[in-house]
């Protein structure tokens, strides 16, 4: 069965990747499993300096899902390079690197960082974060901010850009065709939706942050219908995500139009699910009439 | 190393108002768990893992006993699992408390409510070593009350209750004026208190150690972080770097 996808800037021996922001920078994870199992690895967002993130309670469990509101904690672009990086290159995987800001000179300056190395295969441009007060998703909700930023990242990074897609938009397919035009490499999508829960013994928001980012399976149909939406109206790869806990999951992003996939929040529930997945697929695969995942793509689509 | 392990459920019963006392039985967790350290269990139809910590170990048994407050939906569901069952835990989770104390210091345990579990497994190990235990654990009332008896095995024990109908009336820290000299404590509750007691010993070497909703428990997601005390920036994670934490080096 041949599992492998090449996409821009990440060759890849399965579609697997996890999450940013739910597989740290894979040490904790590499416990667990080998990680050049994986086709690639996305690092949690990197802003310019450090950042605390916001106060906790940081997650609160939903039906068949997770809020939360971390706020990009994050040593710091350099310090990520110096030290997470070399880790991470130790493994034969791919590696995108999430990149974050508060302003657009911000991202420019963590993009042209990346620059430095050849361990780094592909930026992921995070302009989708729900949990932080300035930047993140300000520039993920109008297609023209967005399409400004995707632009100037273009040219001040010398690696594939792919555009991380909120859905907390009333048309995804025009932000996709907006970071397209502007010169994205790929998109990823979705980012989680804005939530909220109310604890009930202190009356208040669970979430110290008040709000915070809907994950897993409870996402996974919204995830599956944009991605179906946007596959027809742009012609760079997406990255599926939303929600992604099994091998069968998979396969229905690949058929809504999705190239690869990112796996988040149930490596929280099961640090090995990754490596379990890519273990399953093959079979699923085969059980559907399929001889590779590169004939999947978008067969859902009529 | 913590490790996903399947772990037989070989006894769950209620010892006291909303608190059970789960023994589970596995080699490997029960050969690798220290004192302060925890279990993350998964529960059917829950997301979200529990962090549950550990109260005792019987290594030639093969067993882990935990204790747990049924708060909401995730530790009730775990309330109604039954002996024989298997559950998936990913553990020992988590740096427990450091056992290094100067021969025959006089020692004293601080543990409020569901925080008193791990200061057993603590105190038992302490008090082996020779070590004098004294004991104060506070809890919201008489019902509350759990393990008295298990604690008396190991030396003096002193018990609080909010309302008076048990022990002394008040908090633990209305207690630890009076109980004399001591080396080291060890206190483990919600941070209110830990704030109380580290107040009230200051000058004191202890060890807090601190509870916090979890995600993944192994210190990817940075859910469970803590300020360091006088450091801009400066975090611990509390389920890989923690729970434990000598008292001065958190901003609580």
């Amino acid at each position: 069965m041949d599992l492998s996808v090449k996409l821009p800037g990440l060759d890849m021996k399965n579609p697997i990747l996890p999450a940013s922001g739910c597989f740290g920078f894979g040490r904790e994870f590499s416990n667990f499993y080998d990680l050049s199992k994986l086709g690639g690895i996305t690092m949690k967002a990197a802003t310019l300096h450090a950042r605390y993130g916001n106060p906790t309670p940081r997650v609160a469990e939903t039906a068949s899902g997770m809020l939360n509101a971390i706020g990009l904690q994050n040593p710091g672009v350099a310090k990520i390079i110096q030290e997470e990086v070399p880790f991470l290159a130790q493994f034969d995987t791919k590696i995108m690197a999430n990149i974050a800001g508060s302003t657009a000179e911000e991202y420019i300056e963590v993009a042209k960082s990346f620059n430095d190395t050849d361990d780094v295969h592909a930026l992921e441009l995070n302009i989708s974060c729900p949990n932080v007060k300035e930047g993140g998703i300000q520039f993920g909700t109008d297609c023209m901010m967005a399409a400004s930023i995707t632009e100037q990242v273009k040219k001040a990074s010398r690696h594939p850009v792919y555009v991380k897609l909120s859905p907390n938009v009333s048309n995804i397919g025009e932000m996709a065709k907006a970071v397209e035009a502007a010169g994205a490499d790929g998109i990823t999508m979705i980012n989680t939706l804005t939530g909220m829960q109310i604890h009930l013994p202190s009356k208040r928001p669970l979430i110290a942050n008040k709000t915070g980012g809907l994950s897993g399976p409870a996402i996974k149909p919204v995830a599956v219908r944009m991605i179906y939406e946007v596959k027809q109206q742009v012609n760079i790869p997406i990255i599926g995500m939303g929600g992604i806990s099994t091998a069968e999951d998979v396969l229905e992003f690949l058929l809504a139009g999705a190239s690869a996939v990112a796996v988040g929040t149930a490596n929280f529930q099961n640090p090995c699910v990754c490596s379990e997945i890519i273990d399953e697929l093959p079979q699923v695969l085969e059980c559907y009439g399929f001889n590779s995942v590169q004939e999947t793509i978008g067969k859902g689509i009529q | 190393m913590i490790k996903k392990e399947f772990m037989e459920i070989i006894s769950n019963k209620e010892i006291a108002l909303d608190t059970f006392e789960l023994v589970l039985k596995n080699k490997y967790v029960s050969q690798a768990a220290g004192p302060g350290q925890f279990l993350h269990i998964s529960l059917p139809g829950h997301t979200l893992r529990r962090p549950i910590s550990i109260a005792s170990v019987d290594p030639d048994a093969c067993t882990v006993t935990t204790i747990f407050k049924v708060i909401g939906s995730g530790t009730k569901a775990l309330s109604f699992c039954k002996e024989g069952e298997m559950i998936d835990v990913l553990g020992p989770g988590g740096n427990g408390f450091s056992l290094e104390n100067e021969a025959g210091s006089r020692i004293l345990l601080v543990g409020g409510g569901i925080g008193v579990p791990p200061l057993y497994y603590l105190g038992k190990q302490l008090a082996a070593q020779g070590h004098k235990i004294v004991s104060v654990l506070g809890f919201q009332n008489k019902e509350s009350v759990f393990y008295e008896e298990r604690f008396k095995e190991f030396g003096e024990v002193h018990i609080a209750t909010d309302n008076g109908s048990y022990g002394t009336k008040g908090f633990v820290t209305d207690v630890i004026g009076n109980i004399g000299e001591i080396d080291r404590y060890y206190t483990v509750g919600p941070i209110p208190m830990l704030r109380a007691v580290t107040e009230k010993l200051a000058g004191t070497p202890g060890y807090i150690s601190l509870e916090e909703r979890m995600g993944c428990g192994i210190g990817a997601c940075y859910a469970c972080v803590i300020p360091l005390k006088g450091e801009e920036h400066g975090y611990r994670k509390i389920c890989s770097e923690g729970p434990v934490f000598e008292a001065n080096e958190v901003a609580l």
